[in-house]
């Protein structure tokens, strides 16, 4: 949870930084230092922040609070599901497991291989991306040319291949998931940092740093990658959530060990039992639904990571309700093509 | 047209990286491919099938590992990608061949649907921005966050079992024999729905957005100002605006293409829609490593030239690219 707000603090700081005036308003660029860090205050990012939060607590005090064992058999009438009831709030599975305590436990397994792959992703993308943008000429060939490679590849068919060969035993190893799959993921993020960090490399202030002498890995560290944060949080999100997704499907079909509960291992039992044809909603929806929820969450966090590099998305954000409660001035009720809308609050903030 | 060539260029270094990695992945892992396959199988696997997977995967020849690569390179280039042991004794080429037209006409039909109605809506919704349309964008990043086969599963429960106004799987009614008449036409259209909604739902989504959000940009550009200080229509001036919106999201086609075929395949399996999922998943199920490798080569390849297809259009589209050449 925590990590998030930091992202979210970051991401608001060095926009500032890259959005920041130049020489002649130097001085109330460093006056509105000393205020609070603005914190994102869009619905959408409260909705992502807080969801995303639930999922980690449920992560964390989930499998110690499931009712029964994920893979035991709580009764012994085998055969037909059970729907929701008093001691099975979810139901059962056609084996008689609690679906409550499935997806209680299927939690943990979902958030660690999603943001490890997250995070390996990142930084991968993040050294990868840079290097190639900074350095320009061959080495900037050779790595676009990998990360397109990666790019352009099939991710879930080369991961299934990969999978296929790997000894059974590895079907239940988070890290080893999360790092293979990071392996697919990372190149997205290196292609829009390597663009962005070319655009920086010739800044003027950039120059300056290079003549006064400061060494490279200085100027990257210092100088660029501060610029870039905002991008690095998005890619991030974008690779936690690619993970999400590449993980539920790796294990809905199978090539995840069965017994390794996760949301995917679930979809996959309830669709070899052809739960979506007989009815037993009960199984396959939570699981499901957890998944999406959670990327819901993630995609809305990027939503506003974006609004805060390109404003324009921003102001659009605002519906008439809320523009006739914050405008101070007269707004236009409905928008007028080629207008720029400015969005100012009564205090003379800014939304 | 150099811009062109170097993309070609690319997708074949591409597809040659794609081949190699399928190479050696089997003999990157830790034992004998053989055995391994040996082990997963249990027994139940004839020995002129052993024989066949030793000669694929090279483990009883005297060659090099360099020469075993050129030897795959050449079965590959031959379009031998060795014998499948689940449909033994049937190629994997022959099984792949069967499954393709499926896969194609279901993807691709629904990609095109999807693309064109996505960016439509996008510019809608950006047009008017600030209205109730902008609700939907939380609605779609749900779409967009949730798995295609989850929405699947709800298309299914919902439309096939119980409203029954669409079959619940399968291509066509088993019953009927594969023929080019009016009835069996309309079979494959009543069986293709379900999934090509599901497709169209989910992909459409991210159209939508990332349309949107470059439209919100380019309506505020100096030209489409002049556009309308002129007086022109206010359909003619988001035309103008829509077509230099469009540029980015016919370039970004690369990104999305892998995702929609990954989908597309995952929604096969849940409608036994007998194209290239459903037997991805039967190999995945009976560890039929060669169908599985030749199916990853063959994905591969189309993902290729749809690229290639998108890079065509890009240039066509965009005079700029054109200039440079």
């Amino acid at each position: 949870m925590s990590a998030m707000t930091d992202f979210g603090a970051a991401s608001a700081d060095s926009a500032r930084a890259a959005a920041g005036p130049p020489e002649p308003a130097a001085g109330a660029a460093r006056r509105s230092r000393g205020r609070r860090v603005r914190l994102p205050k869009s619905p959408k990012i409260i909705f992502g922040v807080i969801t995303l939060g639930l999922f980690f607590v449920l992560a964390v005090i989930g499998p110690w609070i499931a009712p029964y064992s994920p893979g035991a058999s709580v009764s012994t009438t085998n055969g037909v599901p059970q729907p929701p009831s008093a001691a099975h709030w979810l139901g059962t599975t056609q084996l008689q497991q609690d679906v409550f305590s499935q997806l209680l436990v299927g939690g943990r397994s979902m958030l660690v291989v999603a943001f490890l792959s997250g995070a390996v992703a990142t930084v991968l993308s993040v050294v990868i991306g840079v290097t190639a943008g900074y350095l320009a000429g061959l080495a900037d060939d050779l790595l676009s040319m990998v990360a397109n490679f990666f790019l352009v590849l099939p991710a879930l068919p080369l991961l299934i291949v990969i999978f296929g060969f790997l000894p059974a035993s590895s079907g239940s190893n988070d890290l080893l998931i999360g790092l293979i799959i990071a392996i697919t993921g990372w190149a997205w993020g290196a292609r829009v940092l390597r663009a962005q960090t070319l655009s920086l490399r010739s800044r003027d202030y950039v120059d300056s740093a290079r003549l006064v002498g400061e060494r490279t890995w200085r100027i990257i560290g210092y100088e660029i990658l501060p610029n870039l944060m905002p991008i690095v949080a998005s890619s991030f999100l974008f690779t936690v959530l690619y993970a999400v997704g590449t993980y539920t499907a790796m294990a809905f079909l199978g090539l995840i060990n069965p017994e390794h509960w996760s949301w995917g291992t679930m979809l996959f039992w309830a669709q070899s039992a052809n739960a979506e044809i007989s009815g037993w909603w009960w199984w396959y929806l939570p699981p499901g639904l957890a998944v999406a929820f959670l990327g819901t969450s993630l995609a809305l966090l990027n939503f506003g990571v974006d609004e805060f590099i390109n404003p324009r998305l921003r102001a659009a954000g605002l519906t008439r309700k809320r523009v006739k409660r914050y405008a101070a001035g007269p707004v236009p009720r409905r928008f007028q093509l080629g207008m720029t809308p400015v969005v100012r609050l009564r205090d003379g903030g800014q939304p | 047209m150099r811009i062109l060539g170097r993309r070609v260029v690319f997708y074949l270094i591409t597809a040659l990286a794609a081949i190699t990695v399928d190479f050696f992945i089997p003999r990157l892992m830790p034992g004998n491919p053989v055995e391994a396959i040996l082990a997963h199988l249990q027994g139940q696997i004839s020995a002129s099938t052993v024989k066949s997977l030793a000669v694929q995967f090279g483990v009883q020849t005297k060659q090099g590992l360099l020469g075993q690569y050129l030897t795959y390179l050449n079965n590959i280039l031959h379009g031998n990608f060795g014998i499948s042991t689940s449909y033994y004794p049937s190629t994997v080429s022959s099984v792949i061949k069967g499954a393709l037209p499926w896969t194609l006409g279901l993807v691709g039909v629904a990609t095109v649907i999807s693309f064109v109605l996505g960016t439509l809506v996008g510019v809608l919704v950006a047009w008017r921005r600030g209205s109730w349309l902008d609700n939907l964008l939380p609605a779609m990043t749900f779409f967009q966050a949730a798995p295609y086969f989850f929405i699947a599963f709800l298309a299914l429960e919902l439309f096939a079992a119980r409203l029954g106004w669409f079959p619940t799987g399968r291509a066509y009614n088993q019953l009927d024999f594969p023929a080019f008449t009016l009835p069996f036409a309309g079979d494959v259209l009543s069986h293709a729905v379900l999934p090509a909604l599901t497709i169209v739902v989910c992909s459409a989504a991210g159209w939508i957005v990332g349309m949107r959000n470059v439209m919100v940009t380019t309506m505020d550009e100096d030209y489409v100002l002049v556009a309308q200080a002129k007086g022109l229509g206010k359909r003619r001036v988001v035309w103008y605006a829509a077509r230099n919106a469009v540029l980015p999201s016919v370039a970004g086609f690369s990104l999305a293409i892998g995702f929609i075929v990954s989908g597309a395949l995952l929604t096969e399996i849940v409608f036994s829609y007998p194209g290239v999922g459903w037997i991805l998943l039967q190999a995945v199920n009976n560890r039929d490593y060669p169908l599985l490798q030749g199916i990853f080569l063959i994905i591969t390849f189309a993902v290729l030239a749809a690229n290639l297809a998108a890079d065509f259009v890009y240039v066509m589209l965009d005079p700029r690219t054109r200039q440079e050449a």
